[in-house]
């Protein structure tokens, strides 16, 4: 679950509420755009310590978190 | 001018590589530089940079041609000086043949140099771009790409491909702040263009001489300063291609 993570991310980036955050939320309606994932990707992979190469859209941050666990083995 | 940027060029070891690296390091940038074999060419460039300007420089050695080596270099280069502000893909080879007789292997390799090579490192680099929210890509192409050369297909169909591979990262990264552009030499004297001396193509250039590996350097400065400027292909030909 990297769910908190990426909420923490999120709303540092917008500045919302991390309670805004849901995971059926998309990065759209959170005002973050495709490019915008890449590069918040790059803050996880600080926040997390891991790396991940996003390599295909994400829609959701419930997408966000399943693709990074998907990749994280 | 360029100073606190991170520059990294591709084919930094030799001929309009390194007069690009010292350019820039002359501008106060930090260079990354990156050869394909010649170790010894490209630690005299890094050396030169560090005596002359005070700057930081590095070599890396790397085939651009693969996506999992440049992976690993802007990796390399992140994790030395930070980030990249500056890339240019200057890396390139010539394997000159008629289309009849050309063997795959000439075609292919030429493409994944030239072309594949220049998508592979601004892959790579675009996240760093949009983290740091500005970049600057400069691919060096040629004007065999927009003119044509018999001799020269895969080369040309490789710089060619590049001035669509610049034109879409444009528009692409554009809203990110994000540049990317082109320079289109003519001849140059440089080791590629060493038996051309003599060549009846020579006589077609309006200004009358080769250009220097110097004269690309300072396109390419302009062009990493040049905010306004994105999407465009700057010929650097004495006007053989105009
Ligand atoms: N010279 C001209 O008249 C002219 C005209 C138009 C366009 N251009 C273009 O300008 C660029 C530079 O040309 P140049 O004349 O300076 O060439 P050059 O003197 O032959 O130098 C080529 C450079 O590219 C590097 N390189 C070659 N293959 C590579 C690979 N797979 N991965 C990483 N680096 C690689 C070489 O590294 P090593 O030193 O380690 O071998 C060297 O630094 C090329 O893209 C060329 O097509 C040149």
């Amino acid at each position: 679950m990297y769910f908190d993570a990426i909420a923490k991310v999120v709303a540092d980036r917008t500045g919302c509420d991390v309670s805004a955050v849901k995971p059926e939320s998309t990065f759209t309606e959170l005002g973050i755009d495709s490019l915008d994932t890449v590069e918040l990707l790059m803050n996880l992979e600080d926040e997390l310590n891991i790396e991940i190469e996003l390599d295909q859209p994400v829609a959701t941050v419930g997408d966000l978190d399943k693709f990074i666990q998907s990749k994280q083995g | 001018m360029l100073n606190g940027k991170v520059a990294l060029v591709t084919g930094g070891s030799r001929g309009i590589g390194a007069a690009i690296v010292k350019k820039f390091a002359a501008l106060g940038a930090d260079v990354a530089v990156v050869y394909a074999g010649n170790e010894e060419a490209a630690r005299k460039v890094c050396e030169e940079c560090i005596a002359a300007w005070g700057v930081r420089a590095r070599a890396y050695r790397c085939d651009v041609s693969s996506f999992s080596q440049t992976r690993e270099l802007v990796a390399a280069v992140k994790a030395d000086f930070g980030t990249v502000n500056i890339l240019v893909n200057n890396a390139g080879i010539t394997r000159d043949g008629l289309l009849a007789m050309m063997k795959e292997e000439a075609f292919d390799s030429v493409l994944d140099t030239n072309l594949k090579g220049a998508f592979n490192m601004i892959r790579h680099c675009t996240p760093l771009f949009l983290r740091s929210r500005g970049g600057c890509v400069i691919n060096i192409s040629s004007v065999s790409g927009l003119m044509g050369n018999a001799g020269q297909c895969n080369y040309a169909a490789s710089k060619a491909g590049l001035v669509g591979l610049t034109k879409s990262v444009a528009r692409e990264l554009a809203p990110k702040g994000i540049r990317c552009n082109a320079i289109a030499p003519g001849f140059i004297r440089t080791d590629m263009t060493e038996q051309l001396e003599n060549n009846p193509l020579m006589s077609t250039i309006p200004l009358g001489t080769m250009g220097e590996p110097e004269d690309v350097a300072e396109a390419a400065a302009y062009l990493a300063c040049a905010k306004y400027v994105t999407g465009e292909v700057l010929r650097v030909d004495g006007g053989i291609a105009m």
